[in-house]
C-alpha cells in the first residue's frame, strides 16, 4: 500500500508539471487556434538558459532569466513567424510550428550536445519521510510551484482584463477585435505566458531523480501533448485533469513495471499515449473539450 | 481556334521531351555515378514513395499524421521477419523474398486499418497527436519484441530476389560496369516509384481524389453530397500506410540493416517537411520535397570540407546532419509563409494555371 501511495503522490507531482506544460499549450490554442508543436522546444530553451546561467547568477535569478528567456522566445516565434501568415487555415500554421520546432530543437540539442546539464536547484536529492512514505523534496516543490502558478493563472484568466481579452478573443476573434481587443497583443501574450510556464516545467522535469537537462528532455516534454489532448484542447480544466492523469499513469506504470514485464521495459513512457488513445476512442474531443459545431 | 491549340500542344510536346530526357538520364545513372550517389538516390526514391503516401493523407485529405515513421518501420521489419530464416533467437518465416515484400506492404496496410477507428473519427490536431502515439508504441515494440525485431541492434535484411535475379552484392557486369546491390536496386526503385506515382496520380485525378479533396476542404459538406466520409478517411489511411510500408521495405533493402532508432519522431517530422516543402496534395510535390529533404544531409556530408560553417561531426562546428535540419526547418517555415503551394507551384507557375483551368 505504501508503494502505491508513494507512486501516486509522485505521479500527482509529475502530473502537475505536465499540467503546466499542457496549460501553456491550451492557452496558445484558445487565443490563436494554433496547435503549437514547438512547445517542447520552448521548454528546452527555458531549461537551457537556466542551466547556463545558474553558475554566474545563482539559482533564483537564473530561473527568472530562464522564464523570461523562454517567454521571449515564445513571443519572438509569434511575432516573427505566426504573425506573418496571412492565410486562414490553422492546420497549416500547425505545420509551421513543426518547422519552428525542428529549428529550435536542432539548435538547442546541438548546444547541449551529449552533456547532462544541472539547473543548480536548491533541493538536491534530499528526501522527506512521513511514516512509510518517502518523497523527494523536488517533487513537493514541483507540486507546490505548479499549484501556485496554475491558481494564479486561472485567477488572472478569470478576473484581469488580460484574461477577459483572451477569453473574448477565443470566443469570437472578430467581435473581440471590434470591441477594441488587440488580437496581436493577445496572441503575443499567450505565447509569452506559454513559454514562461514551459520554462518552470523544464526546471521540474530536470531535477532529482532525473539526471538533468539533456537531449531527451524534449521527449519528456512531449508527454504534455497527450495531457492536453485527452483533457480537450480548448479546456484549461482539461489540461489540469489530463496532466494529472498522465502523471499518475506514468508513475504507476513505471513503478509496477516489474509486475508487468510481459509488456516489455520502458512501459512508463508509453502509458500516457495508451491512455490517451483509449480516451480518444470514447470521446474524440477529449474529456472536457467542446464538440465543434459547424455550419455548412 | 487552331492558333489557340498550338500553345498547349507545344507545351505538351516539350513536356514529353523533358520526361523522356529525364527518364534516360535516370536510367543511365548507374553506369556513370558511384555507389554514394546511387545510395543517396535510392534513399530519395524510398522517401519519395513514403512522401507520396503521406501527401495523399495529409495533403489531399487534410489528415495530419505524425506517425508515418511507424508504418515505415512496419514495412521494413515486416520484410525482415517474412524473408529471413529463423535463427540467432530471431523469428523468421523464410518466405520467398518477393512474397515477403508484398506481405510487408499488406501488413503495413493492416496496421493502418487497425488504427482506423481512431483515424476515422479524429480531426486536425487531435489526429496529429494521436498518431504521435503510434511512434511511441512503435519504438516500444521495436525495442522489446526482440525475437521479431532484434531489439536495440536491429536485424539484417535479406537481399531481395526476383525472377532469379538477386539484388545483392554479387557482381554482374553490364557493359563493363560492375553491378552491385545499389545499381540493381536503382532500377527496382525507379520502377516502384513510377508505379506508385502513377497510381497516386490516378487516385487523385479521379473520383476518390475529388472526394478526398472535398473532405479536406469541407468535411460536412462532403458528407452531405454523399461522400462516405469515415470510410474514405479510413481507406486513405490504409493506402497511405501501404505506401509507407513499401518505402520501408525499400529503405531496408538499401540500408541492409534495420535499427529501431531510425524510425523515431524525427523521421515522421522529416516526411511532413517533405510534403510541405514540395507542395501539399500533389504527387510531384511529394517527390520534389523528398529529393530536397533526403539529398540535403548527403550533399552536406559529402561537401562538408568545402562549405563554410559546416564541419564533420564531433569537431565542434555544425555537423552536416544538423545543418540540413536547419535548412529544411527554415524551408518549411519559409515555404508556408511566402510560397503557399510549395516548390512545385513556384517551378511551374504557368503549367499549374492551365491545370487548374482543366479542373474547373
Amino acid at each position: 500500500m505504501s508503494t502505491f501511495a508513494e507512486l501516486f503522490l509522485n505521479g500527482i507531482s509529475m502530473g502537475s508539471v505536465y499540467a503546466l506544460i499542457a496549460l501553456g499549450f491550451v492557452v496558445i490554442f484558445r487565443a490563436t487556434e494554433v496547435v503549437n508543436f514547438a512547445h517542447a522546444s520552448l521548454l528546452l530553451a527555458g531549461g537551457y538558459v537556466t542551466a547556463t546561467l545558474h553558475d554566474d547568477l545563482g539559482f533564483w535569478p537564473a530561473l527568472l532569466v530562464g522564464i523570461a528567456g523562454a517567454a521571449i522566445v515564445g513571443a519572438a516565434v509569434e511575432f516573427l513567424v505566426m504573425r506573418r501568415y496571412r492565410g486562414s487555415d490553422h492546420s497549416v500554421l500547425a505545420i509551421v510550428t513543426i518547422g519552428v520546432d525542428i529549428l529550435l530543437t536542432t539548435e538547442l540539442t546541438r548546444r547541449i550536445g551529449t552533456d547532462v546539464l544541472t539547473l543548480g536547484d536548491p533541493w538536491g536529492d534530499s528526501v522527506l519521510t512521513i511514516g512509510p512514505i518517502s518523497l523527494a523534496h523536488t517533487r513537493i516543490a514541483a507540486f507546490v510551484a505548479a499549484a501556485l502558478l496554475i491558481t494564479a493563472f486561472l485567477l488572472a484568466f478569470r478576473y484581469t482584463s488580460w484574461g477577459v481579452a483572451m477569453r473574448a478573443a477565443a470566443e469570437s476573434p472578430e467581435t473581440a477585435a471590434l470591441m477594441g481587443v488587440r488580437l496581436g497583443r493577445v496572441s503575443l501574450g499567450a505565447w509569452a505566458v506559454a513559454g514562461g510556464l514551459a520554462a518552470v516545467a523544464a526546471l521540474f522535469l530536470t531535477v532529482f531523480p532525473t539526471p538533468g537537462l539533456e537531449r531527451a528532455t524534449s521527449l519528456a516534454a512531449l508527454k504534455a501533448f497527450p495531457a492536453a489532448i485527452l483533457g480537450g484542447l480548448d479546456s484549461t480544466t482539461g489540461a489540469l485533469v489530463g496532466g494529472l492523469l498522465v502523471g499518475v499513469t506514468e508513475s504507476l506504470a513505471t513503478g509496477y513495471q516489474s509486475e508487468l514485464t510481459f509488456l516489455g521495459r520502458g512501459l512508463g513512457d508509453l502509458a500516457p499515449y495508451l491512455v490517451m488513445t483509449a480516451i480518444l476512442l470514447i470521446r474524440p474531443a477529449g474529456l472536457f473539450g467542446t464538440k465543434e459545431l459547424a455550419r455548412v | 481556334m487552331s492558333e489557340a491549340l498550338v500553345g498547349p500542344l507545344r507545351l505538351l510536346r516539350t513536356r514529353t521531351y523533358v520526361w523522356a530526357a529525364g527518364g534516360i538520364v535516370l536510367l543511365a545513372v548507374p553506369f556513370y555515378l558511384d555507389r554514394f550517389w546511387l545510395q543517396a538516390g535510392l534513399f530519395a526514391m524510398a522517401a519519395a514513395i513514403g512522401a507520396i503516401g503521406i501527401n495523399l493523407l495529409t495533403g489531399s485529405t487534410g489528415q495530419l499524421s505524425m506517425g508515418h515513421a511507424f508504418f515505415l518501420a512496419v514495412g521494413a521489419y515486416g520484410y525482415c521477419v517474412f524473408a529471413s530464416e529463423s535463427g540467432d533467437g530471431l523469428t523468421g518465416l523464410g518466405l520467398p523474398t518477393w512474397l515477403a515484400a508484398v506481405l510487408a506492404v499488406l501488413v503495413s496496410g493492416l496496421a493502418g486499418g487497425l488504427f482506423s477507428p481512431i483515424a476515422g473519427r479524429l480531426r486536425g490536431a487531435y489526429l496529429g497527436i494521436a498518431t504521435l502515439a503510434l511512434i511511441f508504441i512503435g519504438q516500444h515494440v521495436l525495442f522489446n519484441a526482440r525475437d521479431l525485431t532484434g531489439g536495440f541492434n536491429g536485424r539484417d535484411v535479406p537481399p531481395l530476389s526476383l525472377f532469379g535475379l538477386t539484388f545483392d552484392d554479387s557482381e554482374v557486369v553490364v557493359a563493363a560496369v560492375p553491378f552491385g546491390s545499389a545499381e540493381k536496386l536503382w532500377y527496382a526503385g525507379l520502377v516502384l516509384l513510377l508505379g506508385c506515382g502513377l497510381f497516386a496520380r490516378g487516385v487523385l485525378r479521379s473520383r476518390p481524389g475529388r472526394a478526398m479533396n472535398a473532405i479536406r476542404d469541407h468535411r460536412i459538406a462532403a458528407g452531405v453530397i454523399g461522400v462516405p466520409v469515415a470510410r474514405y478517411r479510413a481507406a486513405v489511411f490504409v493506402l497511405s500506410s501501404m505506401y509507407a510500408g513499401l518505402a520501408g521495405v525499400l529503405l531496408a533493402l538499401v540500408f541492409q540493416r534495420t535499427v529501431p532508432d531510425y524510425f523515431g519522431i524525427t523521421l515522421s517530422l522529416e516526411y511532413l517537411a517533405m510534403i510541405v516543402i514540395g507542395g501539399l496534395g500533389s504527387v510531384s510535390g511529394a517527390v520534389v520535397g523528398a529529393v530536397f529533404v533526403s539529398f540535403l544531409p548527403q550533399l552536406l556530408t559529402r561537401y562538408s570540407d568545402a562549405l563554410p560553417l559546416v564541419s564533420a561531426p564531433g569537431t565542434g562546428g555544425i555537423a552536416p546532419g544538423e545543418a540540413s535540419r536547419y535548412l529544411y526547418g527554415a524551408a518549411v517555415v519559409a515555404v508556408v509563409l511566402f510560397l503557399p503551394g510549395g516548390l512545385v507551384r513556384m517551378a511551374a507557375g504557368r503549367r499549374v494555371r492551365t491545370d487548374q483551368g482543366e479542373k474547373r
